[in-house]
């Protein structure tokens, strides 16, 4: 099935003028399949790491959001030990405007910001809300150690 | 219900309208008099006392139920039908708060649910199937702070869909907020929201902006399935939001039920809204545990529910292969060995058989004869105590249970019956009318049996008072009319005894179904005045 020009339109342009600290590329035998890096934030106990991703573009795209997993390993109270996120804008709140590099910048935000209020893995949620020193601490091995 | 008994049928049974009911009542009492010797079964769908008011309505008589919310707003404020819907639909159909906030601050109102607030003054969105760019809007509550990663209309020669990138789209569409996609795009985007996602609020395609499509817009951009499926969600958002309001949960079933006397939760303290739509689906209006759980309250059934589903299998499990120590009562299974037991918590030494203590059973070991001895009769006793709660509560649950069981071989009764009327038919010159006084007694059976049942449940939370037992002892008096018309029902038929059977159990229907009218009557009467206590907190 022909590419839809939108995803072409969308690719083109990530490959051309990336957004700073991100990059995706799609996999050559199929084009809605991109593997995905994203640096750690400064200023975030993810700093210096860099995330692998996988996002795939659903047929219904863009109408359907992309479904997004993080490959590596990450201490987050929003994504899970299966590397799901849980990010509004990739459910309820997906809008047919919205594009895969906002979708990942919204998923960089994301690690500048924890959101422990609502949370996809509880037990880091808990450590988050009741020791955040301490969470950032295992945060920051967990980089160390996975995303190096 | 049975399957086998057809849904007319049973829907002339349940029928509320006071009118047919006459017409029909009128009927059965012509035919039966015509006997003279036997009693007239009288007509048990005339509303009593403790039925609740309930009346089943239509999809259409709904649309105008809620068509007539909107013309009141309309009419008060002077907005369009458009407009005053999707401001009902933001409130819930609170009507009340709605136009009380509205007439605070109209523009507050509709900027909080999304409406442009000149799109008030009859007046279309705006449309265009140019392709010149448009202005960017001023709509002033765009949320979108988000740097916009797609090149802007206003900042290129042609217009290209942002959605799907095409860059010469044969015609473009745009809200009030100026947000500007190709119809394709909207109208997938429509058929997506409405039909895969069931949503009767969608806002317009741009992140972050928070327009909501106005319904006309829906009705002109997307198929017609797809719009009569947006008309049918908010007639759901109407029906869910509205406290007096039901669909009939009944698989295919369209109509709906309004019961204004089970609106609120505190109504649910002294009522048992027990109601059926116009095809005859009966279903409970506060809950979904059970579709008549007359007599008991909707909270009451659901503890009881509850704690059926968590104990009854443990408990008749414990009943049946434990005991309890007689020293510390811990509970003990005996999965092999002899019958000198030794407890493992207190370490008491005891006899299996007897309950009594060990060293009294001197060198017999292994076998007992001292059953009767003081002190393992006191060892026995002492359980038994400790068991008593559990026992209360088999009691209950078994005879909950049994009727239960009985209502679910409704449909065997059905057919065994149906046939003993058509024997009956064969060996004596009775007509097919006149054979109907089994099928009257099946009836009245299954629909007494499911009263009973939840009088155990009832009497299991019932505090101990001079109350209980009355109720306990209408409950009695039931359950034996009962049994009594349920033996009869049973008896093989001959043929010289019929009429003599005709007339017994005739009576005997009559009879139960005035048990069962006490029975409801007083516990209905009892929530009223306040009469019953309980034996547990209710939530």
């Amino acid at each position: 099935m022909a590419l839809p020009k939108r995803i072409i339109k969308e690719t083109e342009r990530l490959i051309a003028d990336p957004a700073p600290g991100i990059s995706a590329v799609p996999h050559e035998d199929n084009l809605r399949y991109f593997d995905v890096k994203i640096d750690g934030p400064s200023g975030s106990p993810f700093e210096g790491g860099q995330f692998s991703l996988e996002l795939f573009l659903p047929e219904e795209y863009p109408m359907s959001p992309p479904k997004v997993r993080f490959l590596t390993k990450i201490y987050h109270p929003n994504i899970d030990k299966l590397g799901r996120i849980c990010l509004d804008i990739l459910k309820d709140k997906w809008s047919p405007a919205l594009q895969i590099r906002t979708v990942l910048l919204s998923i960089q935000a994301l690690l500048s910001a924890p959101n422990p209020d609502d949370p996809l893995a509880t037990d880091v949620a808990k450590h988050y809300k009741q020791d955040e020193r301490d969470a950032q601490r295992v945060s920051k091995e967990w980089t160390e150690k996975y995303a190096k | 219900m049975s399957d086998s008994y057809d849904d007319d049928e049973y829907m002339e049974e349940e029928e509320e309208d006071l009118f047919e009911d006459e017409v029909m009542s009128d009927d059965d009492a012509a035919m039966d008099n015509e006997e003279g010797d036997y009693p007239v079964i009288p007509d048990k769908d005339k509303p009593k006392s403790y039925d609740v008011e309930s009346k089943s309505l239509s999809v259409d008589d709904v649309q105008k139920d809620m068509r007539s919310q909107v013309e009141y707003v309309v009419s008060v404020f002077g907005l369009e039908p458009d407009t005053a819907r999707m401001l009902l639909r933001d409130y819930g159909w609170n009507r009340e708060r709605m136009t009380e906030q509205y007439m605070e601050d109209p523009s507050k109102v509709l900027i909080k649910a999304g409406i442009e607030p000149d799109a008030t003054s009859p007046r279309s969105p705006i449309r265009s199937t140019s392709s010149q760019p448009p202005k960017e809007s001023s709509f002033s509550f765009r949320r979108s702070t988000r740097k916009n990663p797609v090149p802007d209309p206003v900042t290129e020669s042609k217009f290209m869909c942002p959605i799907c990138c095409d860059d010469e789209p044969p015609s473009t569409l745009a809200l009030a907020c100026n947000h500007r996609f190709c119809s394709d795009c909207w109208s997938q985007y429509l058929e997506g929201k409405v039909r895969d996602e069931g949503e009767c609020v969608v806002r317009c395609m741009k992140d972050g902006c928070s327009l909501l499509v106005p319904d006309s817009f829906i009705k002109e951009h997307s198929s017609a399935k797809t719009y009569d499926r947006f008309e049918e969600l908010v007639l759901r958002h109407y029906v869910s939001h509205i406290a007096h309001l039901k669909f009939c949960p009944a698989p295919g079933c369209t109509d709906t039920v309004s019961c204004t006397a089970a609106a609120t939760k505190s109504a649910l303290d002294t009522v048992v809204p027990s109601v059926s739509c116009a095809h005859g689906h009966k279903f409970c209006f506060g809950c979904s545990i059970d579709a008549d759980h007359r007599p008991v309250l909707c909270k009451v059934a659901k503890l009881w529910v509850k704690k059926c589903q968590d104990d009854s299998e443990t408990a008749n499990w414990i009943k049946t292969n434990t005991k309890e120590c007689s020293k510390c009562q811990s509970t003990i299974e005996k999965n092999g060995g002899c019958n000198h037991m030794t407890c493992k918590k207190c370490k008491h030494e005891f006899c299996w058989v007897c309950m009594g203590p060990w060293s009294d059973h001197g060198t017999q070991w292994y076998s007992c004869n001292r059953y009767d001895d003081k002190a393992a009769i006191e060892a026995r006793d002492a359980q038994s105590k400790s068991r008593i709660s559990l026992e209360r509560y088999l009691h209950y649950y078994n005879r909950w249970a049994n009727h239960e069981q009985s209502a679910k071989l409704s449909a065997e009764l059905y057919v065994k019956t149906e046939k003993k009327m058509e024997e009956m038919q064969l060996t004596t010159d009775l007509t097919w009318i006149e054979v109907q006084f089994a099928k009257k007694a099946v009836e009245e059976v299954l629909r007494c049996r499911a009263t009973l049942k939840w009088t155990y449940a009832m009497a299991y939370y019932l505090d101990k008072s001079n109350e209980k037992e009355l109720f306990e002892d209408n409950q009695r008096d039931l359950e034996k009319a009962v049994e009594d018309l349920s033996e009869l029902l049973e008896s093989p038929i001959e043929a010289e005894t019929i009429p003599e059977l005709r007339a017994n159990m005739t009576n005997k229907t009559v009879y139960v179904q005035k048990r069962n009218e006490i029975m409801l009557e007083d516990t209905a009467q009892g929530f009223r005045e306040g009469r019953w206590t309980w034996n547990v907190d209710l939530p």
